[in-house]
């Protein structure tokens, strides 16, 4: 369930957060509790707390004392804008780097990427390697 | 020092365990050499040791079973020898599941624990040995090493003891059981929280068990760390060898492996951000460490099959 090397929390930190991204946990949704996070992953509850408490750290979660911990109101776009700044500077620009180094012009990439997103560049799908 | 389990308002724990300066030898072999540590109450401790460690032994004496040479064990401040009020505070169960007379049935063992203990749980017990698939009818010594274990395990819940101490008493357990085992040691831990000690060579396993582990090694504490600080340490760095030796230097490299001019080093080290950035745009795979990799590690490696033994102060 875990990738066993890398510390656990920071793994449920992570999914915690997948979720809010892609709205599986609305803002002001409780969700679950330490102990059914331990029971479920088989992991030691403090270790469920850990995660928790660097989410209220971050302002992700926020904690109802006696009732459990809820999705912080705007989170979902706190933790976009983050993704955003991340997606550029871990995706595309090592992308680029990595197609100056193997010779793909800018242009082949815009052209895939177009054909990926299903956008209207239709017959030249097959465009570029063609000969 | 402050429990680790922010709860306000929790009755004062009892299962605070201080181990202080405790030797013990064997003949020409020193099994426990001035041990001291402090296991924080309620909290679930992984005792990892390679064979001939000292584990037994320490967790013996912790648990009373024996008088160390030197030094002394406290529980909640008080000295544990022949202190019957504490030794009734704790249960310890060895690898074939402990029990005083074989010949007796399960259910007689039962009879007796709820007899010497005092929040011995009988529907509980009931309920485990129905998951652990124990006969209760059946006689002790008929037991198969799977079903010893499993009433080793049932003894040590059900007791309810503040202190409960398995030594790899889930060995002869099968893989649905030792899942069946972690799941009701964490049920049970969460529903009455308290202090355990396991000892396991099964690291993997029950890695994720432990909040904090302590590593014994030729009868000396060589670590005892909350098991995700310890994991957030651990980094392997993995590149052209010029540049991994480079960039570990000065760092605390507990294995180094070579194929060609690749090198992987493991190092331990709480690298900032930067220098993680730093270490990818040289071109280095970074990459966290099982708990039982670093286990393997700090405690001498495995068997040495490379020509050239990692050393520090060889590197360029």
């Amino acid at each position: 369930m875990f990738d066993e090397r890398s510390p656990i929390y920071r793994q449920i930190a992570e999914q915690i957060t997948n979720d809010i991204v892609r709205g599986t946990l609305q803002e002001d949704e409780q969700i679950m509790s330490t102990t059914q996070y331990a029971a479920f992953y088989r992991i030691n509850p403090a270790t469920a707390a850990k995660a928790f408490q660097q989410l209220v750290d971050d302002g992700i979660l926020y904690k109802r004392r006696g009732i459990g911990m809820f999705v912080t109101p705007g989170a979902r776009d706190h933790l976009l804008a983050g993704r955003r700044e991340r997606f550029f500077a871990e995706v595309v620009e090592p992308m680029v780097h990595e197609a100056r180094i193997i010779g793909i012009p800018l242009a082949e990439i815009i052209r895939r990427l177009e054909t990926a997103d299903g956008a209207p560049s239709s017959g030249a799908s097959r465009a570029g390697g063609a000969s | 020092m402050t429990s680790g389990h922010p709860a306000p308002g929790i009755v004062p724990p009892t299962g605070r365990i201080e181990v202080r300066a405790v030797s013990q030898r064997f003949g020409d072999t020193l099994a426990l050499d001035d041990v001291s540590f402090t296991i924080e109450p309620n909290r679930i401790t992984g005792l990892l040791g390679r064979t001939g460690s000292g584990k037994t032994t320490l967790l013996s004496v912790m648990a009373a079973f024996r008088r160390p040479e030197s030094g002394t064990v406290l529980i909640d401040g008080e000295p544990l020898w022949e202190n019957p009020d504490l030794t009734s505070q704790i249960a310890f169960i060895r690898e074939g599941g402990d029990t005083v007379d074989t010949s007796e049935k399960v259910s007689e063992a039962f009879r007796y624990a709820a007899w010497m203990r005092p929040n011995w749980n009988a529907d509980y017990a009931a309920r485990l040995a129905d998951t652990f698939r124990l006969p209760t009818k059946q006689k002790i010594n008929k037991l198969s090493r799977g079903q010893r274990s499993a009433l080793g395990i049932v003894l040590g819940l059900a007791a309810r003891t503040p202190i409960t101490i398995f030594d790899e008493t889930y060995l002869g357990l099968d893989a649905p059981s030792r899942y069946a085992f972690i799941d009701a040691v964490l049920a049970d831990y969460m529903d009455e929280p308290r202090t355990f000690m396991l000892s396991t060579h099964l690291i993997e396993e029950m890695a994720a068990l432990f909040e904090s582990v302590l590593i014994l090694d030729r009868g000396k504490v060589l670590a005892h760390r909350d098991t995700e600080d310890l994991l957030g340490e651990g980094v392997s760095i993995t590149g052209p060898a010029d540049r991994v030796d480079a960039f570990t230097t000065g760092m605390r490299v507990i294995g180094r492996r070579s194929l060609g001019r690749t090198a992987s080093a493991m190092v331990l080290a709480a690298l900032p951000s930067g220098q993680r950035r730093e270490a990818e745009a040289a071109g280095l795979d970074l990459a966290p460490i099982a708990l039982q990799d670093l286990f393997v590690h700090l405690t001498g490696g495995a068997p040495l099959v490379s020509p050239e033994p990692p050393s520090t102060e060889d590197r360029p």
